[in-house]
């Protein structure tokens, strides 16, 4: 098998003993990051993205990788210790996984949680290495109609499936496309929006917008509504299981990625709706349904699991498409542009080495991650108690480093002051972060696409509409788009109030 | 933030209704942001640089109108009684009203950062910000906060200008040692 040896050759990439360092490395530092109250994965990986700067690529994404799953493990242990999920992804896990801490039993909790993070992400990532090259090899066929339709689903959905207000979505995704415009443009070099300033004729860089949005606007959201008075977290031992715990869990763990996965793969998936959807399942399944809400094990392994696995599935839509799907493959393509490299279909023929030494460095991680932080669990408990002043004060910190090394530029610092003003007025009226991240990366690609496809067709718009691809994906949009009024027409009777 | 318990209308003062109905504000700056980007596109000399039957006006003009659009949308919503969600968190208590004094004191600090890391180099300017940072946000440890602070900020500076390999600006301080 092709896809196999490739593997083969990204494990030989990525065992050698300076991309396992790296990927140590990033485990800790992301855990580490992870653990602390407040941030989530993609504030992790957007705040060491700067960590990672010196580094050759394959190095760098190695790294990357190990940073995206630890991070994702610290957020699943300040849920459970704390009560208190730093993203939504999370909020499942302090359901079931809280009342246990509760009860003393946080190390099964715990332990539920990393072997969880370890199946999903390894079942998963198997599936990564089986599909990627196929849709890879499909991609590569499919044309800039059939771009710029995948791209408008992807806006259409981020707006509207997630997030409770359509229009608080909407208003999100334009700031996001605005703040993409600013710059040269891509096929004239015509100015837009630079107002005469030069810095601005660059464009504002991607992660200066993902930092600014995320940390710094959390940074200050939090400083307006500091909780006087903060919440303990509950003291926790090694984590361990004890048999009959891993009788109930285990079915748990393989059906997490069943449902993670898919969700990961397709725009507007993340981890939200399948945590959710494995929570669901796992209560429906389990012969415990009594001890649901008052910390049943299986409310913690399967969700877990699905997380994970839903992270892979990211991996498929951005390593092969190079779409984003969430927050944190946002930032990672933002991240593969920093080196010049384009993911997309043809990545695969074009840097195979990175790409299989990424995946490969994906099991690697995984690997590392449960050796490292199930011994580590007790230190990772103390991160929770940094005092908060401290917290935030490094958070900004690091923003700081962050922004300016991407550049060097004093004025870069300004224009991640006034991002993150942005995004605290986003955090205080709702509106959503995560679409106006989505609208800043993929505004000017889309832009492109659309204009390709017009020139193709000599500016008629049926040129967009002239692939069965396409078409498709525009049908699926325009489900999307009339879902409030079909959801009404099927329960009729019940008034929807919210907006 | 949405409350089950809310007052009629004609109860109060036109002063509490802007502040109940502060999120018309978002739909304001949404609608300048929109003539700010419509006047943008319009103003461009295209005539010379377009290729191909889509210049570069007509995202533009797509995203300002998208922009108008949804600024009348949601003014139209907050009117309707609609209220965008304040973010919840682990270390928010949205009970409290917001804390302007430390929003402007972090910005200043972070401004008073980007002006001086040129001059003062980073590991000063970095300092500074740390403890700035701490002491509006409630720190008040005079002999701990500072060595925090420079410990911090030096540690960054020599991973990632000499480990990393990611440049920072030394500054005098840096010159002298």
């Amino acid at each position: 098998m092709d896809s196999l040896n490739s593997l083969l050759d990204g494990f030989g990439t990525a065992l050698t003993p300076v991309n396992l360092l790296w990927a140590a490395i990033g485990v800790l530092l992301g855990t580490a990051i992870g653990v602390l109250p407040g941030i989530g994965p993609a504030m992790a990986v957007a705040l060491l993205l700067p960590v990672t700067y010196g580094l050759e690529p394959t190095g760098a994404f190695i790294m990357f990788a190990g940073i995206y799953y630890g991070a994702m493990f610290g957020g699943s242990t300040t849920s459970i210790l704390l009560n208190t999920p730093g993203e939504s992804a999370a909020v499942v896990a302090a359901i079931e996984g809280n009342p246990m801490a509760k009860a003393g039993r946080g190390a099964q909790a715990l332990a539920a949680a990393a072997v969880g993070h370890f199946a999903g992400g390894m079942i998963g990532t198997i599936l990564l290495v089986a599909l990627a090259p196929t849709v890879a090899s499909l991609a590569v066929d499919i044309g800039a109609p059939d771009y710029f339709a995948i791209m408008v689903l992807a806006f259409i959905a981020v707006t509207s499936v997630l997030g409770s207000s359509r229009v608080r979505g909407a208003a999100s995704l334009l700031i996001g496309l605005t703040i993409g415009l600013v710059g040269l443009d891509q096929m004239t070099g015509q100015q837009r929006l630079t107002f005469g300033s030069l810095q601005l004729a660059d464009g504002i860089d991607v992660v200066i917008v993902a930092v600014g949005l995320f940390a710094i606007g959390e940074a200050l959201w939090v400083a307006a509504h500091l909780r006087r008075g903060v919440s303990e977290p509950i003291p926790v031992g090694r984590p361990w299981l004890g048999r009959a715990d891993v009788r109930r869990s285990w079915k748990s763990w393989l059906r997490g990625p069943v449902i993670g996965f898919p969700f990961g793969a397709v725009p507007a998936g993340g981890a939200e709706i399948p945590t959710f959807l494995s929570y669901v399942t796992e209560k429906r399944l389990s012969k415990h349904k009594e001890e649901f809400g008052k910390g049943a094990i299986e409310g913690v392994a399967g969700p877990e699991s699905a997380a994970s696995a839903s992270a892979a599935g990211t991996l498929v839509s951005m390593l092969t498409l190079g779409l984003p799907t969430t927050a944190v493959a946002a930032v990672m393509l933002a991240a593969f542009q920093q080196y010049g490299i384009q993911p997309g279909p043809l990545l695969f023929e074009r840097e195979p080495d990175l790409v299989w030494g990424l995946i490969a460095s994906l099991f690697v991680g995984m690997v590392l991650l449960l050796l490292l932080n199930l011994p580590l669990a007790p230190l990772w408990a103390k991160l929770l108690r940094v005092p908060r002043p401290y917290l935030y004060a490094g958070i900004l910190f690091f923003a700081a480093v962050g922004a300016y090394a991407v550049g060097g530029e004093a004025l870069d610092l300004v224009i991640l002051l006034v991002i993150g003003l942005i995004g605290f007025g986003m955090r205080r009226y709702g509106l959503p972060v995560l679409p106006a991240v989505i609208g800043v990366i993929l505004g000017p690609a889309a832009e492109q696409q659309l204009r390709r496809a017009l020139q193709i067709s000599d500016g008629s718009a049926a040129g967009l509409v002239d692939t069965p691809f396409s078409v498709t994906v525009y049908a699926v949009v325009v489900v999307l788009l009339a879902w409030p009024w079909l959801k009404k027409a099927v329960t009729r009777g019940r008034r929807n109030v919210s907006a | 933030m949405t409350t089950g318990t809310r007052t009629p209308a004609e109860a109060r003062t036109p002063r509490s209704w802007l502040r109940e109905h502060s999120e018309i504000g978002v739909g304001v700056l949404l609608l300048l942001l929109g003539v700010l980007v419509l006047t943008d596109a319009l103003t461009m000399d295209v005539d010379l640089t377009q290729r191909g039957p889509v210049g570069p006006r007509t995202v533009p003009v797509v995203v300002g109108t998208g922009l108008l659009l949804v600024a009348v949308l949601l003014a139209v919503d907050v009117l309707r009684g609609g209220r965008g969600e304040a973010e919840g968190g682990e270390d928010i208590d949205l009970s409290e009203p917001s804390d302007w004094r430390t929003v402007l004191l972090l910005a200043g600090v972070f401004l008073a950062h980007a002006v001086l890391i040129g001059p003062l180099g980073f590991p000063v300017s970095g300092a500074l910000l740390f403890w700035g940072s701490a002491y509006a946000l409630g720190s008040r440890h005079y002999d701990r906060d500072p060595l925090i602070a420079a410990g911090l900020s030096l540690a960054t500076y020599f991973v990632f200008d000499n480990l990393l390999g990611v440049p920072l600006p030394g500054g005098p301080l840096m010159e002298v040692l």
